[in-house]
């Protein structure tokens, strides 16, 4: 854009900078990112009394009321070994995806006044709150798995699965979150609108309830969801061979696999594109 | 000098588009979808139009203007923080990219937490922050406090912290705005012992601020902002003063009769014009006032006065004819006269007005009160925190 033409020799050294200044950026967005979670955990748990404790609290005594209300009195899940760590690690990995979404909606216009007076990498914002949700979900994880041991819960080959699936999890809900914090700049309806979405999600995911109990028209669409897929996969890799998955579900076309994946990419390159796009225009928009 | 260009402005033009109602809403865009268009309801200030500039390596530059000219919107364009609408900016070499002291600090961390945090926002890593930790501490002069929350900080403890953490910042290029105006005069005197050391070491800064006296200091050019326009560029001095003209009443140099809020009386003697000036900038010599009148009465010994204000028009001395016991003796219609006050040079360097005044012997009548007739500036080779320095005699009895 400048006005006057560059000359052969200065455009090389422009280059040159640009090709340094990318490395220094790049350091500069790992630094910031460590110390931005690192702050939000020392935040988190600042002035309570049990302090990380609470971590790992929490899951155990959801997991304490999962069982008395849904395998003890609702008995929902009599068809599936192990429901009660079958269920839990639908919760913990569904919570995951509400912190990291419903968490950063305001992400972005919440850290306004900082975005106003230094030019830093946004993308950073969202990237410390997704990494301060998964070391909580490995934490919750470190629960999960005395829950599972103490359930005599087999580990096989099939738990290696729950790497790449906690992956795509980890891709889909930062896809959401770059979305949403970006659209909230400049409708703040996002907020709203999204908790009742996620409301209405966790009924529609068969989290709760075994998706057998969906009727037979419904289930065949629902396990299309990224959100179904990794959840059941997940359960399927860790608790249960027993549990249906989107294979069990659709009559093993195994084409079918590849939707929720391409769904999760689809919405990772559109929610990066549109937040790379406005985000310079962050520190005026907010 | 063939000087190395650090900054480079092209052009360059800023809009801000303003919502008139709230239009950061679904319902109002679908309203106005629905009603023919949203630009209805958008409003377009001009901040920046058209600026065009350079800064050179190892300069100090300084950016003036007042309240809203968008000298601050220039200064984020610099740092990147805002996009240029039109026009276009090129760097040279590392620029900080924070223009506030203290940035990413959160209260409910304790200082030492808020260094780790506040050096990775200025780009430093936990082991470059932990090698200069006890630097940083001592700087501040905090030592105690370290791991104290920062709420519990006094604001002055706090800046003392953020300045010493923004004296580490690594780059070739500062853009600096209002630290000045927070602080103490030692921590002024620390900002300026700083500043010295990067004049010496030839860093690029760029400086906003509204103290003339740092302007004239330390900046090498200065450029003046005045309603989203580039209406001065260079030298700093010259900058800072036409700067400083900018509050004088635009009335100025008219001797009309008309009343303002800045100038009233019956103007049957009037003023026509009002100077001052320093003799020597050494503190040893004279400030004179000198003002034309002209009388278009008859009349004995009007009572005509002046108080001298500093830059924040607070009235520092005053005094008229008839306090000195000075009279003028008859005038008659259509006479010019001069007059001309001479006072001791005992002030702090600044900028200055006068008020200068003309009333009848007795002082019941007004015939022209002028407020902020002149504006001029101070000058002092040594300078002191004090507002004024009379001569001061010491003696001592030899007790020893």
């Amino acid at each position: 854009m400048a006005t006057k033409p560059i000359a052969p020799k200065v455009f090389y050294r422009y280059n040159m900078r640009h090709v340094r200044q990318f490395t220094q950026r790049y350091q500069y967005s790992i630094i910031l990112l460590k110390q931005l979670v690192k702050t939000d955990f020392k935040l988190r748990y600042q002035g309570s009394f049990l302090g990380y404790v609470w971590s790992l609290l929490r899951p155990l005594l959801l997991f304490v009321t999962l069982y008395f209300v849904f395998a003890r009195f609702l008995k929902v899940g009599d068809t599936i070994p192990h429901y009660p760590q079958y269920l839990l690690l639908g919760i913990l990995l569904w919570n995951y995806f509400v912190e990291v979404t419903s968490g950063s909606v305001g992400a972005i216009v919440g850290r306004g006044d900082l975005m106003r007076k230094i030019n830093f990498p946004k993308y950073v914002i969202i990237l410390a709150g997704s990494f301060s949700a998964f070391i909580n979900l490995m934490l919750n994880f470190v629960v999960l798995s005395l829950f599972m041991v103490a359930g005599h819960i087999d580990i096989s080959w099939r738990a290696l699965l729950i790497v790449p699936l906690i992956a795509e999890l980890f891709v889909i809900s930062i896809a959401l979150a770059f979305f949403l914090s970006t659209l909230f700049v400049r409708f703040r309806d996002v907020s709203y609108i999204w908790e009742v979405v996620m409301q209405v999600a966790f009924y529609a995911t068969p989290i709760l309830y075994p998706i057998a109990k969906v009727p037979e028209i419904a289930r065949h669409l629902v396990v299309l969801s990224p959100l179904t897929q990794i959840i059941q996969d997940a359960r399927y890799a860790l608790i249960t061979p027993q549990t249906e998955t989107i294979y069990t579900v659709n009559n093993h076309q195994s084409w079918q696999w590849a939707i929720p994946i391409a769904i999760t990419l689809m919405l990772a390159v559109i929610a990066g594109t549109y937040f790379r796009s406005r985000s310079k225009y962050f520190a005026e928009e907010v | 000098m063939a000087e190395k260009t650090a900054i480079a402005v092209h052009h360059v033009s800023k809009d801000f588009i303003l919502p008139n109602e709230s239009t950061n809403s679904v319902k109002s865009r679908l309203i106005s979808v629905f009603s023919g268009g949203r630009d209805k309801s958008v409003d377009i200030q001009h901040a920046l139009h058209d600026i065009s500039f350079e800064i050179k390596e190892g300069e100090f530059f300084g950016i003036v203007g007042r309240n809203g000219s968008g000298k601050s919107t220039m200064l984020k364009i610099l740092a990147q923080i805002y996009q240029p609408t039109k026009g276009s900016i090129h760097t040279e070499g590392k620029l900080v990219p924070f223009i506030e002291l203290g940035v990413g600090f959160n209260p409910e961390l304790s200082g030492r937490e808020n260094v780790y945090l506040n050096g990775a926002m200025l780009g430093f890593s936990e082991k470059e922050v932990d090698a200069m930790y006890d630097a940083i501490v001592a700087f501040a002069e905090l030592e105690p406090f370290m791991d104290q929350k920062l709420k519990n900080y006094s604001s002055g403890m706090q800046v003392r912290l953020a300045f010493s953490m923004a004296t580490r910042a690594q780059a070739d290029i500062l853009l600096v705005d209002e630290v000045l105006a927070v602080g103490d005069a030692d921590f002024q005197r620390k900002c300026f012992d700083y500043f010295r050391t990067l004049k010496k070491n030839r860093k690029t800064v760029v400086f906003v601020s509204h103290d003339m006296n740092a302007i004239r200091d330390y900046c090498d050019r200065a450029a003046l902002i005045e309603k989203s326009e580039l209406v001065m560029i260079g030298n700093a001095q010259k900058v800072a003063s036409a700067y400083s003209k900018l509050f004088i009443p635009k009335d100025e140099a008219s001797t009309s009769d008309e009343d303002t809020e800045s100038r009233y009386g019956s103007r049957d003697i009037s003023i026509e014009s009002v100077h001052a000036r320093q003799t020597s900038s050494d503190g040893a010599g004279k400030i004179l006032i000198n003002a034309k009148l002209v009388a278009h009465i008859d009349c004995e010994n009007p009572r005509i006065g002046f108080s001298l204000k500093d830059s924040f028009l607070r009235p520092l001395v005053g005094t008229n004819t008839k306090l000195e016991h000075f009279k003028l003796g008859k005038l008659r219609v259509g006479q010019h006269f001069n007059i001309q006050f001479e006072l001791e040079d005992i002030y702090k360097q600044g900028d200055y007005t006068i008020d200068f005044s003309v009333e009848d012997e007795a002082g019941t009548m007004v015939y022209d009160w002028w407020e902020e007739a002149t504006s001029f500036w101070i000058k002092k080779d040594s300078n002191t925190a004090f507002v004024v320095s009379p001569p001061v005699t010491i003696s001592s009895d030899d007790a020893a």
